[in-house]
């Protein structure tokens, strides 16, 4: 263990590796939290990038690896996988999307295929990677998290694709002025044309409020839940530390108990980001809701 | 947990896996699935068309099989017919063949007791007009006689 205190320890497994613009001028790693905070908006976690597209990775080529060999007679074991997969996929599109749309189905697999794989890297030990890490680096207070779906930077980074998505079929399906029209007149309207004007702002502040809360919502509930457990996970790991042998034997059941209830959770949270995309997309091919 | 460009380059690298898993992984597989699902559906309704066409062709040869054996037991009644016919030709054949050979052998028979009656007739005449002869010596003319002894030889 890098720091020698609980405290220490939890900060060190909740900080990212850094890599920006250093006090002195050069770039490089950050070395504490404070010089990671120093280094502004222009900086980027190594840790989340290097997972998570080492993860999509993982699944593009897998899936290319299936796809390529995609036969309508009988399916290998990797086929059959994949095919299980994208068949759940079409028929969560097809249930709450009506419209014919070659960028859903699969824009809905990546999503949840990779955020299950990005989430399903909780429930390696909290302290495996990170001791990974110090062993290739040689620094010892490197920090580094494996999870990239607990950087609230990678899931709002997806959010936000999928939110201007949201905005791309609005404008798309209702032209650029049924979609301010959506903002502007609802809920509230009226038929003389001065009260209408009036409710304008109020309607706007409304309606943007609900539109601006979808990717903020769907970053937040993804961030919130994997971020909680790993923190579980972190806390359970502290157990260990305290070189108490009961309290280390309860640690050990702990763990385990977590982790079966995380494998629901990661599931579910991929699940959810997927299914949420999907409907938040369907609401911006449906004209006059 | 600061806020920064990390977010960027989650939404480029999100965007890239979304546009490749579009372009080259969910085309294919989605393929192969409708087409593996035609096939299927294909393949059970050729089945079921099969299956009717089993049972179409069970009853059409039950049909023909209940002709055939109607046509056999037809055929052999037929025959026995045919057979009993003969046999009642071949034997009124018989019969005549056999009335024939009969009235044949008679009419043969006849004629030798007539030519053998002739004969005997002649010979008889001779050895009546012979012993008669004999008996007045020679004092019946053999030509004068002749007439009377042929008489007597007619009426044996």
């Amino acid at each position: 263990m890098a720091e020698t205190t609980a405290s220490g320890y939890i900060q060190h497994h909740l900080q990212n590796l850094t890599f920006g613009q250093l006090p002195n001028g050069g770039w490089g790693f950050a070395h504490s939290a404070a010089e990671a905070k120093e280094m502004g908006f222009w900086a980027f976690h190594v840790d989340t990038l290097g997972w998570s597209v080492a993860l999509g990775l993982i699944f593009v080529l897998l899936f290319r690896m299936a796809a390529k060999k995609a036969t309508s007679g009988q399916p290998g074991a990797l086929q059959n996988f994949v095919e299980v997969l994208v068949e759940f996929v079409d028929g969560s599109v097809k249930d709450s999307f009506h419209g014919r749309s070659p960028v859903i189905a699969p824009l809905a697999l990546t999503i949840f295929v990779w955020v299950f794989l990005m989430n399903a890297v909780d429930l390696v030990p909290v302290d495996w990677i990170p001791q990974l890490a110090i062993l290739i680096s040689g620094d010892h207070h490197i920090p580094f998290r494996a999870v990239s779906t607990t950087d609230p930077n990678a899931t709002l980074g997806m959010a936000f694709s999928v939110f201007a998505l949201i905005i791309f079929y609005s404008i798309k399906v209702k032209g650029i002025g049924g979609f301010i029209g959506e903002l502007t007149l609802h809920p509230f309207g009226s038929k003389n044309i001065f009260v209408q004007a009036l409710l304008i702002p109020v309607n706007f502040l409304l309606e943007f409020v609900t539109l601006i809360a979808k990717p903020i919502s769907l970053a937040l509930r993804l961030f919130g839940n994997m971020y909680a457990g790993e923190l579980v996970f972190i806390l359970i790991a502290v157990m260990f530390g305290s070189g108490l042998l009961w309290l280390s034997g309860l640690g050990v059941v702990l763990q385990w108990a977590w982790a079966v209830f995380h494998i629901l959770i990661i599931t579910l949270q991929a699940f959810i980001f997927m299914m949420l995309t999907i409907v938040y997309l369907s609401m911006a091919h449906e004209e006059n809701h | 947990m600061n806020i920064n460009a990390t977010l960027i380059g989650q939404s480029v690298a999100f965007l890239i896996f979304v546009l490749f898993c579009m372009k080259y992984v969910w085309p294919p597989v989605i393929t192969a699935l409708h087409e593996r699902q035609k096939k299927i559906a294909d393949g059970l309704d050729a089945a079921s068309r099969a299956a009717r066409d089993l049972e179409l062709a069970q009853e059409k040869a039950g049909q023909q099989l209940r002709e055939a054996k109607a046509q056999a037991a037809e055929i052999i009644e037929q025959a026995k017919k045919r057979g009993t016919q003969i046999v009642d030709e071949a034997r009124e054949q018989a019969r005549v063949e056999a009335d024939r050979v009969k009235a044949q052998a008679q009419a043969e028979i006849e004629q030798e007791l007539n030519s053998v009656k002739d004969a005997l007739r002649a010979q008889v005449g001779s050895l009546a007009v012979g012993g008669a002869s004999k008996i007045l010596g020679k004092a019946i003319d053999q030509n004068a006689h002749a007439e009377l002894v042929n008489q007597l030889a007619a009426e044996i």
